[in-house]
């Protein structure tokens, strides 16, 4: 009954190429959009903001970034948490040393600063693959916390250590800093995410993505049928970069407003994003948004549940929520190893036939 | 799966909506992650004396106090959620117990008019309470413990550190650094000479730096740890016969955690403190008749005296009294948190005040006044007894190098106003 082309006729190639060819899919994209831009924006708090919709953005933007690299251009990476700080600290020093230049330029320069780091450290994939490749991104996860607190140049030679954001604004509104209304940070990530979004599943479902996906599938094939690994693998690695740097620097700017790197940007991270992109199905961008829901919204649903609604102790609650997360991670890795993307895949099948399936 | 969630979520949130009433103060506690171990002695003893005061006096004033407590895991996005959540259900004041939280509640709480006290950690130079209106640091700051060691060790060489070396091993973090500046300072007034080795995150592997020591031979070293830092740190130290008489941890590595798994070889190790140690005190007695023999203990029950029990407790007290300093100045007993900011502001502890709480001798008197935020500065020193495994205060609560620091507070929160277009006043 859903999701059905039946009756859906197409007169132009620009309408048979769009992203949503489904009439049904299309409207709903739509009431999405409409919702995250319209509704969401006069009903949010600061709880909903800082606590759930700014993490998942953010978020669902970095896992944007690692799905390009890693689950379109098959380029395992460990380095996401080392380039976000890189996005995190390029979009501090843009932001005090030009501090009459908007932000968000700061934002997409940091994610371009991002971007050529990534192509640095992402050399080495030309020689070597897999767990090998995995092992010379997690150097440049340490590598880049290591600097970022050892040169002092990075943080303005504060006492601490610490970067905070100061105060900037668009359109005369504060987005960054301390005053920032809730709805005002969580626009700011919105329409980032909304951009990303879009460029990405262009990019991925054009000749780009297809050349990502030739060296994926098998790389000495693709370079026989005519595809040049060297500019395939590293713009993935810009691109995703990019991406990865963009969220970085939100996650400072916007979302935290302080960060200390090792804390902020450690292993941790790169292991967080990895795993939403895993959970959320490699090579998919709903799945990124997926993965990244799952990770964030998960924990503090427990939280609520457990201290808030039962009352329990907190550090039960917190031992619990481990438990239960990493066993819902088991658990739907092991019915559907392609990720909650294919989850979605399947149930839009079903629902094209529901209620008569034969 | 994302709308179910969704929905399930704002269920839960809804249903999670506490009742509205009575002092609501906050515990952003850790009993989980790395640093748990030291995070749930600091709990206990937070939310014990909070427990003492509803059934022994029914609360502050009258007001039933209202605990919050919520999970951190020393992680500054976890605690942001903390800090939203509990924010909207009146929280008078926070405590986050993490420097790398305390920083990033600094700005979001000052503009929501809520008083944070880092008691011992955070910003050291939220003392300047004309930059700084809503943060709090009293009673000492960790310049004022770099400070406080690097005098002690002045008197025990005959008032001279000349041509002496100090080693500081620290926690690679904001918290870590903070007395290096301090100490490059005083290195410089008293001729010592000074070198830095910093530990990452956890700190479970410190071979390194250790063996540096051993090449270098300091005379002294300095630890700024915490966690399993400080396990390490004293284990190490024992492995290459380092004399314990000179090694002094700041007070977040003087707890029994950190001194225990050393046994015998931690005899003599030294840590700054800026309270009592031990359970002799009135108050104690209070606890085991009201808190634990009504089974309402926190956690295990099993850490009442220990050094960060100690400190959970102290801070509670520190709370309480500003709270009832704030009902006696506004006259009201069900306060706000502006009017909380004003009781922390105004808050006097004297000898009288602590001895008729059960607490004599327990801390230093101070005075808290806009201009000063952070009291007086006074620090003391504990020894570790492997034997009778327990701390004892060796030297009087003595008062930071005043000299030193004053300038160094002024030029960190002067450039903080700079930063956030602050001007510095009383009003």
């Amino acid at each position: 009954m859903f999701y059905r082309e039946a009756g859906d006729f197409k007169t132009s190639y620009q309408d048979d190429n769009q992203t949503f060819p489904i009439k049904f899919d299309r409207y709903r994209y739509y009431l999405v959009l409409f919702v995250a831009f319209a509704v969401i924006p006069f009903m949010i708090n600061d709880y909903w903001a800082n606590a759930i919709f700014l993490p998942f953005l953010i978020y669902a933007i970095a896992a944007i970034g690692l799905n390009i690299l890693v689950g379109y251009c098959g380029q395992v990476s460990l380095g996401s948490g080392g380039f976000m700080a890189v996005g995190a600290y390029a979009v501090y020093k843009l932001m005090t040393s030009f501090p009459e230049v908007n932000i968000l330029i700061h934002v997409v320069l940091a994610g371009g600063i991002t971007a050529i780091v990534g192509v640095l450290f992402g050399l080495p994939s030309l020689r070597i693959k897999g767990f090998y490749l995995a092992v010379a991104t997690l150097a440049a996860q340490f590598f880049l916390v290591w600097l970022f607190n050892r040169v002092p140049w990075f943080y303005n030679y504060s006492a601490s250590g610490q970067i905070s954001a100061p105060e900037r604004t668009v359109f005369g509104i504060p987005v960054t800093g301390a005053n920032t209304d809730s709805w005002a940070s969580y626009m700011v990530c919105l329409v980032f995410v909304t951009i990303c979004a879009i460029i990405a599943r262009n990019l991925t479902r054009g000749s780009m993505g297809r050349r990502w996906m030739a060296i994926r599938d098998m790389d000495i094939a693709a370079e026989i049928i005519g595809v040049n690994p060297l500019t395939a693998k590293l713009s993935a690695f810009a691109v995703s970069s990019f991406f990865i740097g963009i969220a970085g620097a939100l996650f400072f700017s916007v979302y935290l407003g302080a960060v200390e790197v090792g804390e902020a940007f450690g292993i941790n991270k790169s292991f967080l994003v990895l795993f939403m992109i895993i959970i959320g199905g490699l090579g998919s961008i709903f799945g990124s948004f997926a993965g990244a829901a799952f990770l964030v919204l998960l924990p503090v649903f427990l939280k609520n549940v457990l201290v808030g609604t039962l009352g329990w102790p907190t550090d039960l609650a917190a031992h619990l929520e481990f438990m239960i997360v990493g066993g819902l991670i088991i658990v739907f890795l092991i019915a559907e190893p392609h990720g909650l993307a294919q989850l979605w895949r399947v149930t839009k099948e079903k629902l094209r036939l529901w209620p008569f399936p034969y | 799966m994302k709308k179910t969630l969704i929905t399930a979520a704002v269920a839960g949130m809804v249903a999670a909506a506490p009742a509205f009433a009575d002092l609501t103060f906050t515990a952003l506690s850790y009993r989980t992650g790395p640093y748990a171990a030291n995070g749930i002695p600091f709990a206990d003893g937070y939310q014990d004396y909070f427990t003492l005061l509803n059934e022994r006096d029914g609360g502050i004033g009258g007001e039933k106090v209202n605990l919050l407590e919520c999970e951190t895991g020393y992680n500054t996005e976890k605690g942001v959620e903390c800090y939203e959540s509990t924010k909207g259900e009146g929280a008078l004041v926070y405590q986050p117990l993490s420097t790398g939280i305390t920083y990033q509640l600094i700005p979001k709480a000052t503009a929501d008019g809520i008083p944070v006290h880092s008691m011992g950690y955070g910003r050291t130079s939220a003392k300047n309470g004309e930059v700084f209106r809503s943060i709090f640091n009293y009673p000492a700051n960790y310049w004022d413990g770099a400070s406080v060691a690097v005098k002690y060790l002045l008197g025990e060489n005959g008032g001279s550190l000349e041509g002496k070396k100090i080693a500081l091993v620290y926690h690679n973090s904001a918290y870590g650094k903070e007395p290096i500046r301090t100490l490059e300072e005083a290195a410089k007034k008293h001729g010592f000479e000074l070198s830095l080795l910093p530990v990452d995150h956890p700190g479970q592997e410190q071979k390194s730096q250790w063996l540096q020591i051993r090449r270098d031979r300091p005379d002294y070293v300095l630890m700024w740890g915490w966690g399993v830092m400080n396990q390490v740190a004293i284990q190490e130290a024992v492995n290459i016969r380092f004399n314990m008489e000179n090694f002094i941890g700041i007070w977040w590595s003087g707890s029994e955690n950190d001194v225990l798994p050393a046994g015998d070889g931690a005899n003599g190790y030294k840590a700054l403190t800026f309270h009592n140690v031990g359970s002799n005190f009135p108050v104690f007695d209070d606890i085991q008749k009201h808190v634990v023999a009504t089974g309402k203990a926190a956690g295990a029950g099993d850490q009442i005296g220990t050094a960060l029990y100690n400190r959970g407790l102290y801070a509670a007290m520190l709370a309480a009294e500003a709270a009832k300093t704030a009902q006696g100045i506004h006259g009201v007993s069900a306060i706000t948190p502006a009017q909380m900011r004003d009781g922390m502001e105004n808050l006097v502890i004297t000898e009288e005040k602590m001895a008729s709480l059960g607490l004599p001798g327990f801390g230093p008197s101070f005075n808290v006044s806009c201009q000063n935020h952070g009291g007086d500065g006074l620090v003391a020193v504990a020894q570790w007894d492997a034997s009778a495994k327990s701390w004892g205060l060796i030297t009087d609560f003595v008062q930071s190098d005043q000299d030193i620091l004053n300038p160094l507070i002024s030029e960190d929160s002067a450039a903080f106003a700079a930063e956030n277009n602050i001007t510095p006043g009383c009003n």
